[in-house]
């Protein structure tokens, strides 16, 4: 018998047809999750070419990377912003005209497209999940093959329902050990990004496995699926176990009844066969992970939050020192220096990556009792209605007003910077988002990316601060 | 649809820095658009332009040489990042046709084969042979021949490249994949009807 790992076996079971020397196979889609942003020219496209939606039942539409986080009046969000107000708009007229359910501005469900499907159980695993947003990886922390793709693949998945693909590399990344304190998933993952370097894993899957991995909730396991794209790779998974079956079970779009049954004996054959073999494999010792922090300018620029800046002239090629070196004249540091104290204008605690309902108590273990330092904002934006309403119900929306931050409306916020929440040009933010590209949180700003209990700590020291040292 | 692409002899701009990501060559702002047309006006919009909009005279794409370039050579690792497909949109629309480096990130070569725009993969030593020549001849043109799979740097040498067999059939006659992947559709209802309890979620 052939031992398969866990993306072989998704692969096989969604082959419409396999791929030969000529032609990429075709991979049938069970989710296709869709936003304003990437999908407006794809549904377009349709419409010049008379061609229906297959499967509007296997889609859904919500709304995201360009709404307001601003809070509502009467219920109600207002759009200011013209441009984005069309494309939303127009993402209304799209999933009327073809039939798509759509969690709109009123929906209560609407939210952060990645932070939506599990919360709805829409996400299960086994399945191939595709959205026009390289952060669909996100999902593969439930054992679903799940892959960013571009807006014509949004319209090929929109017609047929498929996808021509070639078969992926797969690569083993093995986290064992038990956390040591303050240390948490976003820490995990970012470790592995430096490890493995920002394209790294091009056109690999990851699979993440170990004892470390089995101990994550199922929030903390999408945080480290979701980055997977930052070190290049097309998806990253973890077998399916019963924290996954447990959070799932009731959840709106889950099976219920013998169909739930039949699902759960399905999901357990999704391991990786005892043996199976991986194109590279990577491990992780996870007692000797600390806290990290980006100091660069891409996500794989990170150091433990008590070490130093590289210095360029250290660097193993040219390239690699000219990159530092752009990056490091980007963030205004300097060789050798020290993150810890470093003054910051700006907190954002949200994202696909950290902005669920765990993402959301860590920050406010923090911050209970304690302000937000002078001259600082802080903003704290939920990834959707559902985790607003859970965390009001706990008291925490209290506990950051009370302490200074800003409690905003569901979205993407200022990871994407699209919908008027920016960092000013020269700002530095400590940032629980998942990409510290020049300008990403706006024109000239400077972001560190680091864990929700991080980005806490900073806010209350106004500085760089480890979250270990806070007494 | 797209234009077909065949052969392609242009001069080239350069832009070395490696791992550019896709916020760089179209920033986020400028996604709130519901068309494909015009985004050339924005490529690298940060990069090309200073704080108050002014071009920057040290930045490759502001360069008289730059002008009727349709090919860019760019570092290691180029479309990093999202999966907008906004940035190969953004990059033809400028006028360029085909982008040399030495690697792609996943998600922007696909989105480029689908659009028209040809990433061009060399080996390491001709990419880095092919700056040389264009450090001292910075107009010197490059073919570059789908057909053949080959790249025809300034001193005459011809570098191979590849490019995945159905993507290139559909670059040379200009069709895009839907139109075969809508002619499968007796294969995907099979499929459907052998798979039906996992397909159904809702």
């Amino acid at each position: 018998m052939i031992q398969k790992t866990l993306v072989d076996k998704i692969w096989d079971d969604h082959l419409v047809q396999p791929e030969t020397a000529s032609t990429p196979a075709v991979l049938y889609v069970d989710l296709h999750l869709v936003h304003e942003v990437t999908s407006p020219q794809a549904f377009s496209e349709l419409r010049n070419r008379g061609i229906n939606v297959r499967r509007p039942d296997l889609t859904l539409a919500t709304m995201d990377h360009s709404t307001p986080t601003t809070p509502r009046s009467n219920g109600r969000l207002r759009v200011l912003d013209p441009q984005a107000s069309t494309q939303l708009r127009q993402l209304e007229t799209n999933c009327e005209d073809f039939g798509i359910e759509l969690f709109g501005l009123d929906d209560t469900r609407q939210g952060i497209v990645h932070v939506i499907g599990p919360e709805q159980g829409l996400t299960q695993p086994g399945m191939t999940i595709v959205c026009g947003d390289s952060h669909t990886s996100t999902h593969g922390a439930f054992g679903a093959l799940a892959f960013g793709i571009g807006t014509s693949e949004v319209g090929y998945v929109l017609a047929t329902q498929t996808l021509l693909q070639r078969k992926p590399a797969n690569m083993e990344v093995r986290i064992d050990g038990i956390l040591p304190r303050g240390v948490t998933a976003k820490d995990i993952i970012l470790a592995i990004i430096a490890r493995v370097g920002i394209g790294g894993a091009t056109g690999k899957v990851l699979e993440y496995s170990g004892s470390a991995i089995r101990a994550l909730g199922m929030e903390e396991r999408m945080t480290i699926c979701n980055m997977s794209i930052e070190a290049g790779a097309r998806a990253g998974l973890i077998a399916p176990d019963d924290t996954t079956f447990e959070y799932i079970a009731g959840r709106p779009y889950a099976p219920k009844g013998t169909r739930w049954d039949l699902a759960v004996d399905r999901w357990k054959q999704l391991t990786s066969d005892h043996g199976a073999t991986y194109d590279r494999s990577v491990q992780l010792e996870a007692a000797r992970l600390a806290p990290m922090i980006t100091f660069g300018t891409n996500p794989s620029m990170a150091i433990p939050i008590d070490g130093h800046v590289p210095d360029p002239s250290d660097a193993g090629s040219g390239a690699e020192r000219t990159d530092l070196d752009k990056a490091l004249r980007y963030m205004a540091l300097e060789p050798g220096q020290s993150l810890l104290g470093r003054p910051v204008d700006v907190v954002f605690v949200g994202s696909c990556t950290n902005s669920r309902i765990s993402d959301l108590r860590q920050a406010a273990g923090v911050m209970r009792g304690r302000h937000v330092a002078p001259g600082v904002r802080m903003l704290v934006v939920p990834g959707s209605r559902n985790v607003k309403s859970e965390a009001e119900a706990e008291g925490l929306d209290r506990v950051f007003i009370e302490a200074g931050a800003e409690w905003r409306e569901a979205g993407c916020s200022m990871c994407i910077a699209m919908n008027g929440d920016q960092l000013e040009p020269g700002q530095s933010a400590v940032s629980t988002s998942n990409r510290n590209f020049e300008g990403r949180q706006g024109k000239g700003g400077r972001t560190f990316l680091a864990s929700p209990l991080t980005a806490a700590a900073t806010a209350v020291r106004g500085a760089i601060a480890d979250v270990r040292s806070l007494s | 649809m797209m234009d077909p692409f065949t052969t392609l002899t242009s001069s080239c701009v350069v832009l070395p820095a490696e791992n550019v990501d896709t916020d760089q060559i179209i920033p986020a702002r400028f996604l709130k658009t519901i068309d494909r047309r015009g985004l050339g006006a924005h490529l690298f919009a940060d990069w090309r332009a200073d704080a108050h909009g002014n071009p920057r005279a040290d930045f490759p794409l502001n360069s008289p040489d730059a002008a009727g370039a349709a090919i860019l050579v760019a570092g290691h690792n180029f479309g990093c990042g999202s999966s907008r497909e906004h940035a190969p949109w953004a990059l033809l629309d400028f006028g360029f046709r085909a982008v040399i480096s030495t690697g792609f990130a996943d998600i922007f070569r696909n989105n480029a084969l689908k659009t028209g725009l040809l990433p061009v993969a060399l080996s390491t030593s001709a990419h880095a042979s092919l700056l040389k020549q264009l450090a001292d001849a910075p107009r010197a043109p490059v073919t570059i021949d789908l057909e053949t799979q080959t790249a025809t740097l300034p001193d005459g040498t011809r570098h191979s490249f590849t490019v995945d067999p159905f993507a290139r059939h559909c670059l040379l006659n200009g069709v895009d994949e839907l139109g075969f992947l809508l002619e499968l559709e007796p294969a995907i209802a099979a499929y459907e009807s052998t798979h039906s309890s996992r397909v159904c979620t809702r």
